[in-house]
């Protein structure tokens, strides 16, 4: 007699009702988004507005909220791929070494004679001492400013290469520096394009590492892949130079420890800085618009103790000199110093308009990019393109669904209607998994629904077909659903983790839309089996046991 | 009133054609790659690098006009084609302009996209861009060797599995009928000349799948049948084994091609030839799953030991619930 525990009972139709439940925010998806970003808001302790009452008012608190996420190709919004160049932030450090690695050498000074710093390829600083016999003291004052690597796989390891040939010595990142270098390049570009585009306040946003040196950045309902560069892309490495000239000539000649920078609004002026920084954009911790003495839009900054101290020092030390603010290469402006600035904020005035002081306030407050970025993929989805397919995915889906109705219960009558059923049941819980795991529906993602339509039809096939040859050798209705269920499983099981496979390579080596796919398909395998198995049997069972026939037809 | 595709006992012959049959998928196998070898894939910017610009646009295309706005910009080939799709309303006028990567270009330029759309709007000025896509070709070269690997990975893995699970003749007749499948889908994309991209390999992939369930579903009833009818020759055991499986392939078969059509014609352009891919797919894996992956077990031939466990066929058996 074909039999199931009631607990087991219990549980399956606890999970058919779960997964109803968890589904069911999906099909009121206009009502529960405001609701879900209105308790978001509340929840970073926004002010209640009528606006968030009225969205919260709209979806009952105490049933489930978990949506499926639209896929860019859905919602439209723009994705793009971003290749960090590495190299930059090795030159950025060295060429930072400089003024520690000029103060040790001239603490040798009488080994090692007069230093003079020269031309070299970026990562690499080079010194040149007048007196090559103090090379192994030179080489030895700079090591000593080495220091350990800090991370897990370069234990023991000095940041620091130092080598010296003939009178030159050269400074490198080590390897093991190097690497942990990486890593920190890579994770502070992700949480600065995070900040930035959390700044501009779309909504989920998708930022990823992948790989070695790439971001993956998606945000859905922004306008244009041009646009989310533009936001993400600036590098706006703001620093502070001290002055030492004026020129209009940009082929004059400069130092090596000094750099030469156009004005961002005076035409044809030059100025002559010195090479390393006071400070950094790094040690800027806010940054406002707002508006100048003279009414016009400014920027405000403050800095970090550290970077407070390091201006109040410079600023003390050179009343009446000029100093440059220098934004992305440009000096912005190059004021002449009236007092120290011990406070550690100030302005930046130069020709913005508001929204331009806006924007920079947004940039200098995300912090600057380590390292420059590339992009070798981009595009942009209109948000009509994805509601149209949308539309045309849901007629299809409901169309594939009524065919497949009326031919599986026209093939095999209440059985059927029993296996349909439990077909309701299994995409309601591809709704409920992809929503409360967070998953992302994409267009091909709704050919995996469909076709997971047809597959999930295959498992009952077996099984019916199989009831059908075991009620020919007529041993009874009970023993031939007993029979058919248990002589199909092995078909249906390898049937299926054949094609989980497929979808788990896919999921593991896929991208964006065929990553969609692959996780639809992949969960539309696992409840398909399920309510197979399960939920078509146990209502086969139930019904069995009300209505006790002596024959049954298939 | 019971709808049946077949009667309920059958007893064709289908191995009978089994040398025809074979015959014609090595043919068609044989075309396929020599289609592919001439007339080549229409790969998607996804493989080759490059943009593609969708527009849409009240006023009806004008290809020619597209042509003459985007010449003077210099951006080497450009393919302009208007899409037609039955779901569009009227007054909707579509049209998909490919440009090819920019020699030298790693990254993609806002610029040039930017050109291209101020120059399509001159013309016409009721031009919208519901969607821009740009792959550098240094990802687009990757792509090709990810898709290449995925494709790789799924035959090795299911090769293994079905390996493990029956005898590995079985193996080599399911990777056969795979391979046949693949190859003859990667046909009909070269022939009609079907933009081959990323989808394009989930379609195939989808294929993959789709067909090595049909191939295990008969594969498992044979192995059952070898066990049960131990003195029958192979190739009588087989034609009772897909007799008996009849039903079940032409009732799945069926409401998957359903849903499938139903994706065809009402899915909007967009996936169209991910679902087209998938619709060939699953009609020429129904017939690989028959006449290719059986034929080659046949071939092979396949040990019989009458003193084997007569269970081997319900390793994973007995009630689930």
């Amino acid at each position: 007699m074909i039999q199931i525990d009631a607990w087991k009972r219990v549980l399956i139709l606890g999970v058919c009702l779960l997964g109803l439940l968890w589904a069911l925010p999906n099909l009121f998806y206009s009502r529960v988004e405001p609701y879900n970003d209105a308790a978001a808001a509340v929840e970073a302790g926004a002010v209640s507005t009528p606006e968030i009452e009225a969205a919260l008012a709209r979806w009952p608190g105490f049933l489930p909220s978990g949506l499926v996420n639209l896929g860019l190709d859905l919602r439209g919004g723009a994705h793009l791929l971003a290749e960090v160049q590495l190299e930059d932030v090795y030159a950025a450090r060295v060429e930072g070494l400089w003024p520690e690695v000029r103060d040790a050498l001239r603490d040798v000074r009488g080994e090692v004679g007069t230093i003079r710093r020269q031309d070299a390829p970026p990562g690499e600083l080079r010194v040149r001492i007048s007196q090559p016999e103090g090379l192994q003291a030179a080489v030895d004052a700079v090591r000593a400013l080495a220091s350990p690597v800090v991370s897990v796989t370069g234990v023991g390891e000095s940041d620091l290469a130092v080598t010296g040939a003939g009178d030159v010595v050269s400074v490198t990142l080590g390897e093991a520096e190097r690497r942990a270098t990486d890593d920190r390049t890579m994770q502070q570009s992700l949480e600065i394009i995070r900040r930035r585009v959390d700044e501009a306040g779309t909504r989920e946003p998708t930022i990823q590492r992948q790989g070695a040196d790439r971001i993956l950045i998606q945000v859905p309902g922004i306008g244009s892949a041009s646009e989310l560069k533009a936001l993400i892309g600036t590098t706006a490495k703001l620093t502070f130079h001290a002055v030492s000239g004026r020129t209009a000539d940009p082929e004059t000649r400069v130092d090596a420890d000094e750099l030469l920078r156009p004005s961002l609004d005076e035409e044809g002026v030059f100025y002559v800085l010195e090479r390393a920084p006071v400070v950094s954009g790094d040690d800027l911790t806010d940054s406002q618009p707002a508006f100048d003495q003279n009414g016009l839009p400014s920027v405000t900054f403050r800095f970090n103790p550290s970077g407070a101290r390091a201006f109040g020092q410079f600023t003390g030390a050179n009343v009446g000199a000029p100093f440059a603010i220098v934004l992305d290469e440009e000096v912005v402006t190059a004021p002449t110093i009236r007092e120290a600035i011990t406070g550690g904020s100030g302005q930046i005035t130069g020709n913005f308009d508001v929204e331009e002081a806006n924007r920079l306030a947004i940039l200098l407050r995300a912090g600057a990019l380590p390292a420059e970025m590339t992009f070798l993929e981009e595009r942009t989805v209109g948000p009509e393109l994805g509601q149209d397919s949308i539309d045309a995915g849901k007629v299809a889906s409901l169309v594939a669904l009524a065919a497949v109705v009326v031919f599986m219960v026209a093939a095999y009558g209440l059985f059927g209607v029993f296996a349909m059923a439990a077909l309701g049941i299994n995409i309601a819980l591809i709704f409920a998994v992809l929503s409360t795991i967070g998953g992302t529906l994409t267009l091909p993602g709704i050919a995996g629904i469909v076709l997971t339509i047809g597959m999930a039809v295959d498992a009952n096939v077996l099984v019916f077909e199989r009831i059908r040859e075991e009620l020919r050798t007529a041993r009874g209705p009970a023993r031939a659903i007993e029979l058919g269920y248990e002589r199909a499983l092995s078909a249906i099981v390898d049937a299926n983790i054949t094609t989980f496979i497929i979808a788990a390579i896919l999921f593991t080596l896929g991208s964006g839309p065929v990553r969609g796919f692959a996780v639809t398909l992949g969960i539309g395998i696992l409840t398909s089996v399920f309510t197979a198995i399960f939920v078509t049997r146990l209502f086969i069972v139930l019904w069995f046991e009300r209505r006790r026939p002596k024959t049954i037809e298939v | 009133m019971r709808l049946k595709l077949v009667p309920d006992e059958t007893n064709w012959d289908f191995m009978r054609w089994r040398h025809w049959t074979f015959g014609a998928s090595v043919v068609a196998m044989v075309l396929a790659l020599v289609v592919w070898a001439v007339m080549g894939l229409n790969f998607g910017i996804d493989f080759l690098g490059g943009t593609t610009i969708r527009t849409e646009s009240t006023a009806a295309v004008d290809v020619g006009a597209y042509r003459d706005a985007i010449a003077p910009l210099g951006l080497g080939d450009v393919s302009i084609t208007e899409v037609f799709d039955p779901t569009f309303e009227a007054g909707r006028n579509v049209a998909q302009i490919r440009i090819q990567a920019q020699d030298g270009a790693e990254a993609v330029t806002a610029e040039t996209i930017a050109q291209v759309e101020a120059a399509l709007a001159s013309v016409d000025p009721s031009v919208t861009f519901p969607s821009v896509e740009s792959v550098g070709p240094k990802v687009s070269g990757e792509l090709i060797q990810t898709a290449v690997i995925a494709v790789l990975a799924s035959l090795a893995a299911i090769l293994v599995y079905i390996w493990l699970r029956f005898e590995w003749q079985f193996s080599v007749g399911a990777i056969a009928a795979l391979v046949h499948d693949v190859v003859l889908t990667i046909g009909v994309f070269a022939l009609f000349q079907i933009r081959f991209d990323l989808a394009t390999i989930a379609a195939i992939l989808t294929i993959i799948g789709y067909s090595i369930n049909d191939t295990v579903v008969i594969f498992d009833r044979l192995r059952e049948n070898l066990v049960k009818y131990k003195k029958t020759p192979l190739i009588e055991v087989m034609n009772r084994s897909v007799n008996e499986t009849l039903s079940r392939t032409l009732m799945t078969s069926g409401t998957t091609l359903l849903a499938l059509i139903a994706l065809l014609v009402l899915g909007g352009d967009v996936i169209r030839g991910f679902v087209f891919a998938i619709t060939w797919g699953i009609v020429v894996g129904t017939y690989s799953s028959v006449y290719v992956a059986k034929n080659v077990v046949l071939m092979l031939g396949v040990e019989r030991d009458p003193k084997a466990p007569s269970d081997a066929g319900t390793q994973f058996a007995g009630p689930g619930a």
